[in-house]
């Protein structure tokens, strides 16, 4: 919440209301009075007399401090008696530059702050909200018209992170304060279900998504606009629409991002996605313990149905729908769709035979459809903006060879050996080279990138080779390299990461999280990993190798979800690309990076 | 177990606020209100949902966040997932261990703190990460670990 010397105002921004009011303005609507309103409250937080500073403390924020930043700028504002609204934002997506503070003064630039720590924000009180005078040497840069910006301080659209990005999920991202839908509204939030409730059919909604070419982001890049028909056929009046944030892909953190920073554009879109497959009920799934993205979430779900914009007869539409969010324990495997819906259910993630599909019994036993939190997230620009927008970003299909057109963004999140970690929006279509190497800067240190490990543990590796990091963003070049573009988690392990030993680390995740259902994933989990075990310690032999082409196989064939048909992966994926590193264990005896002396790998059996 | 404690329970269980009211969701409230699963909230748990005594150890048994004693006063998570283990997580695990006198997972000898494994806690961005009381830290080194660990033990009774 924002914050004025202790009472609770709401604000929002000005950059980007341009899809709003331009269909609401025909009838005199519900939706106008909450816009004008959004907009008052907006105007007062950024152009009123005192200043705003907004503090990140999302996940990555709170991990570098961002609490206690933001306890030391409000200490300092009532120490030194200066007036100014302070608000939580979630993140910009410059995680490297986390603790970030901005300061945006009446009328002056915006200006960023990194690493800012406890003592740094006093002086940045001091000196800017108080004195009017940015501290040029704590400044990553600003942002507002570039003949005005501060001396000394570079537009913060000018850095390599952000120069090459489009941004449409994580439009907001860092922005608004994620707790509060007046911002989201003032923002444009909600034109395009108001648009879709007063202008448009169910049908002509569904259509519009068809016709976008937007491919689930989920990881397996399944046309939304042909699952929803699916759900929508289904004549039944009681139908679910899920939203998967149980993103247990370590190295992904684009959903919590979303949720922690944007939650209301995921509400909105679950909403649009209820009207489009004539559904009544929203789930948003969420792994308990998260709590920037389940108390963000929940904090918008409740004002929105304050504002009648969830729950009966929508906008006096007549349309209805209701939203929660569903808690779920520690389980990677309840990302996977049915185990989702048997631990909403409340039981063990486990998940269910098809068919019957999901479309056709799904949660409680009613139709229902699953969507990624980034899938929903780009609904609302897409049905303001219109499909074929969100069609002419992205890669056309060329299917002679297999390629099915990827439309729309990549949002992906760089960790490891990187020198810019964090989230960036980019157009599908762009290279890993440029992401990995113009934007992000490369490995540190002077250091040679050696391997990728993409779209999850199950994703498996990639070499970082020239051939390699000339692929462009898009699911079937992706899957055609044998790599999964998948969630968007990037990892980078540079020269000194040993692939058997990242290899053994991968499997020990996959074992530690097999749920248990089907032994073949279960015991081949173990194998695998005992094999490779055995394998950094240098005593593997060369029969090692057959005996886990042979499990990995079983594996694939035998297991209900991805977590065993694809567990092999890893493997294979690090014997296609680094083979002769193994071998260095096996026949030389010899490691091949800088292995930890033990090796540790944790292990589960789920009973 | 005392009546303060079963009232927790009883609160915990009866009065979630979201309307789809689950034999997991009911286990995570108890978790969040006591910090632990005793066998008088599976009782409880069964009540309310109508299931069997069984049925909610076997969801409670499958989630490995939930703990079936008293937790110590200070819950200590490293992360291993790949985005820290490329950036030095077994060394953090190692001082953690360390610190705490431990050889695994668990509690230490004196009750005082518990060191659990995560396989992600979300903020890859700043691996290697840890959490101490639920509070995420990173990146940090072997020697911050140590340092951030015997902060939280001196610091006495969680939060």
């Amino acid at each position: 919440m924002t914050t004025t010397a202790g009472t609770e105002i709401a604000g929002t921004e000005i950059a980007g209301t341009e899809a709003a009011g331009a269909e609401a303005a025909e009838t005199e609507s519900q939706f106008d009075g909450i816009l004008a309103e959004a907009n008052r409250r907006w105007e007062a937080l950024t152009a009123g007399d005192a200043p705003w500073v907004r503090v990140g403390t999302g996940l990555a924020g709170e991990a570098a401090g961002g609490f206690e930043t933001l306890a030391a700028a409000r200490a300092a504002l009532d120490a030194q008696g200066v007036k100014a609204n302070v608000s939580e934002v979630g993140t910009l997506g410059l995680c490297f530059a986390e603790p970030l503070l901005d300061v945006q003064t009446p009328g002056g630039p915006r200006v960023f702050y990194q690493n800012v720590t406890p003592e740094m924000a006093e002086r940045i009180v001091a000196e800017h909200v108080g004195g009017g005078n940015p501290v040029a040497e704590y400044a990553l840069g600003y942002l507002g018209e570039r003949e005005a910006g501060p001396e000394g301080i570079a537009h913060l659209d000018d850095h390599p992170m952000r120069a090459l990005e489009t941004r449409i999920a994580l439009r907001n991202a860092g922005h608004i304060d994620p707790s509060d839908i007046y911002q989201y509204i003032a923002n444009g939030g909600y034109a395009a279900l108001n648009k879709a409730l007063t202008a448009m059919t169910q049908d002509d909604t569904l259509n519009e998504v068809r016709s976008s070419g937007l491919r689930g982001r989920g990881g397996a890049a399944f046309p939304a606009g042909v699952k929803w028909g699916f759900l929508a056929g289904n004549p039944d009046p009681d139908k679910y629409i899920l939203c998967n944030c149980e993103e247990g892909d370590p190295g992904a953190f684009n959903d919590r991002g979303i949720l922690e920073s944007d939650p209301a554009t995921v509400v909105e879109g679950i909403t649009i996605a209820g009207y489009a497959c004539r559904a009544n009920r929203g789930y948003i799934f969420i792994r308990h313990g998260h709590n920037q993205p389940i108390d963000r979430t929940r904090a918008v779900i409740a004002q929105a149905y304050e504002l009648g914009l969830l729950g009966e007869n929508i906008l006096g539409s007549g349309f209805s729908f209701d939203v929660e969010v569903a808690l779920t324990g520690d389980s990677y495997v309840s990302g996977e769709e049915t185990a989702l819906m048997e631990a909403i259910e409340g039981k063990r993630s486990m998940p269910r035979f098809r068919p019957p599909f999901p479309a056709q019994v799904g949660v409680f036993g009613q139709p229902s459809n699953i969507n990624n939190v980034k899938t929903l997230a780009y609904v609302p620009e897409i049905i303001a903006r219109g499909g074929q927008w969100f069609a002419d970003i992205g890669t056309p299909a060329d299917r002679d060879n297999g390629i099915n057109g990827s439309s729309g963004t990549a949002i992906l999140c760089l960790s490891g050996a990187i020198t810019y970690p964090g989230l960036v929006e980019v157009p599908l279509g762009m290279t890993l080279r440029q992401v990995l190497f113009d934007m992000a800067g490369g490995a540190p240190n002077g250091k040679r990138m050696k391997l990728l490990q993409t779209g999850g543990p199950l994703g498996g590796v990639l070499s970082a080779s020239d051939e390699n990091l000339d692929l462009v963003l898009d699911f079937d070049v992706f899957r055609m390299a044998g790599a999964i573009l998948g969630s968007g988690g990037i990892i980078v392990a540079d020269e000194d990461t040993c692939a058997v030993d990242l290899t053994r680390n991968l499997i020990a995740f996959c074992q530690y999280e097999s749920c248990g259902k089907c032994f073949p994933c279960r015991m081949g989990m173990s194998h695998l990993l005992e094999i490779l075990e055995r394998i950094s310690r240098l005593e593997g032999t060369e029969e090692d190798l057959t005996l886990m082409r042979s499990v990995g196989e079983n594996m694939q064939a035998g297991s209900l979800c991805g977590h065993g048909q694809l567990g092999f992966n890893p493997v294979s994926s690090a014997l296609r690309y680094f083979g002769d590193e193994f071998e260095a264990h096996i026949r030389e005896k010899r490691h091949t990076g800088d292995c930890p002396e033990q090796v540790f790998s944790p292990r589960l059996t789920r009973r | 177990m005392d009546n303060a404690t079963k009232k927790l329970i009883t609160d915990a269980v009866g009065n979630q606020p979201q309307s789809t009211v689950t034999v997991l969701s009911s286990l995570l409230a108890v978790e969040d209100a006591i910090g632990y699963i005793p066998k008088e909230a599976v009782e409880a748990v069964a009540q309310r949902m109508a299931a069997t005594v069984n049925d909610v150890w076997a969801v409670a048994t499958f989630y490995p966040n939930f703990r079936f004693d008293p937790p110590t006063e200070h819950r200590i998570e490293v992360c291993w997932g790949p985005s820290c283990h490329v950036m030095g997580a077994t060394g953090v695990i190692a001082a953690a261990q360390d610190a705490l006198q431990l050889s695994d997972e668990g509690d230490t000898p004196d009750g005082k703190a518990t060191l659990r494994y995560n396989t992600c806690l979300g903020a890859c961005s700043h691996a290697p990460v840890m959490a101490i009381d639920h509070h995420l830290a990173g990146p940090v080194t072997p020697d911050s670990a140590r340092a951030r660990i015997a902060a939280s033990l001196s610091a006495g009774g969680r939060h």
